[in-house]
């Protein structure tokens, strides 16, 4: 049989940082510069690889938060006090640093203009990552589809990309934001309180009947909860995309 | 701990398989359930990934990786024809 195409690698680079944001108290985005960067599609993520000295290695994956039409590379992370990896990447890196990656990776949790919508993005804390680059992707390419996001945090100070979203919000034609508060609000909060459940998915998802393609990004018990509770609504499970990450700061 | 999910493990299979694979469909050994590698539950204790079908817990895939050379096991997981992965199917006659 004849080889259809070599095997492609995914080769480990260096990054070059070349600023540091600082989103939230516990979340600051990266903004790199990678040697060698093939483009990536909104969703998808990189590994982000550090060495000690005496060459132990640890290794985490950091969803992609700029839009593929974005000047640079921008992961965004949480630091986590007891993490291995994230007090590094939030605390000690510098601008001018170098940053071991690879990517871009993942083909399922992404999304592109032919998938069309409508639209349901719903994210728990530092889930709202890969949204942030389907948004910054929906608005580069001109796309018309009808996105409802739900974005769940502890707080108002926990929100991250808060500007950014209030202005979409405000002034996008077809995207809609919605937040909700689970720890504390302030006294004049008008937005939703408490964690996601049936109620609050029955108000801010699509009616079943429009079949909406739904993301899920978040701490895999939220994930679970909101996918688990689409389902009993009655949304179609094979339009729901799902990506789980691990220990949160909170 | 908390499953991740095989999102997770994108990176590792890319590896082994060359390809993307988080996309690619298979069917429990374990309970027959089918459904694309991204959605299997995967713990990622070191030294190496357990990933664990949705409906049953059954294990499907087990990764590791030592000293850069990844090591996989699919006997839990049977991979779907590769249609969409000419290079898997290259690749493919391991068993």
């Amino acid at each position: 049989m004849a080889r259809a195409a070599l095997p492609r690698r995914l080769n480990w680079q260096q990054a070059k940082v070349v600023e540091l944001v600082e989103e939230t108290a516990q979340t600051t985005s990266i903004v790199l510069e990678p040697a060698d960067w093939p483009g990536h599609q909104a969703g998808q993520h990189v590994d982000v690889r550090l060495t000690a000295e005496d060459g132990y290695q640890a290794q985490r994956s950091y969803s992609i938060a700029s839009g593929p039409e974005d000047e640079h590379l921008v992961l965004t992370v949480e630091r986590l006090d007891d993490g291995e990896v994230s007090p590094y990447l939030v605390g000690v890196l510098q601008p001018g640093d170098e940053l071991e990656l690879r990517g871009p990776i993942g083909g399922y949790f992404v999304w592109e203009q032919s998938l069309m919508g409508p639209l349901l993005l719903v994210a728990g804390g530092s889930g709202i990552v890969p949204f942030r680059s389907i948004l910054r992707h929906r608005a580069a390419v001109g796309s018309d589809a009808a996105v409802h996001l739900l974005y769940s945090t502890r707080s108002l100070d926990d929100v991250i990309y808060r500007k950014e979203l209030d202005a979409i919000g405000a002034a996008v034609d077809g995207v809609d934001i919605s937040l909700t508060l689970t720890r504390d609000w302030p006294d004049d909060w008008s937005g939703h309180r408490g964690r996601i459940d049936r109620q609050l998915l029955e108000e801010v998802a699509w009616p079943t009947t429009q079949q909406p393609l739904t993301y899920i990004c978040g701490p895999s018990g939220f994930v679970e909860s909101a996918a688990g509770t689409l389902v009993g609504i009655g949304h179609d499970p094979s339009r729901i995309r799902t990506e789980r990450f691990g220990p949160t700061g909170k | 701990m908390d499953a991740v999910d095989g999102n997770a493990i994108a990176g590792e299979l890319f590896d082994v398989f060359g390809d993307e694979m988080t996309t690619a469909v298979g069917t429990c050994a374990h309970c027959g359930a089918t459904g694309v590698i991204a959605e299997l539950r995967v713990y990622m204790r070191a030294p190496g990934a357990v990933a664990r079908c949705p409906r049953c817990d059954g294990v499907t895939i087990v990764l590791v990786n030592v000293r850069g050379s990844a090591r996989i096991d699919l006997a839990g997981f049977k991979l779907a024809p590769p249609h969409d992965h000419p290079v898997l199917a290259d690749q493919r006659p391991v068993s």
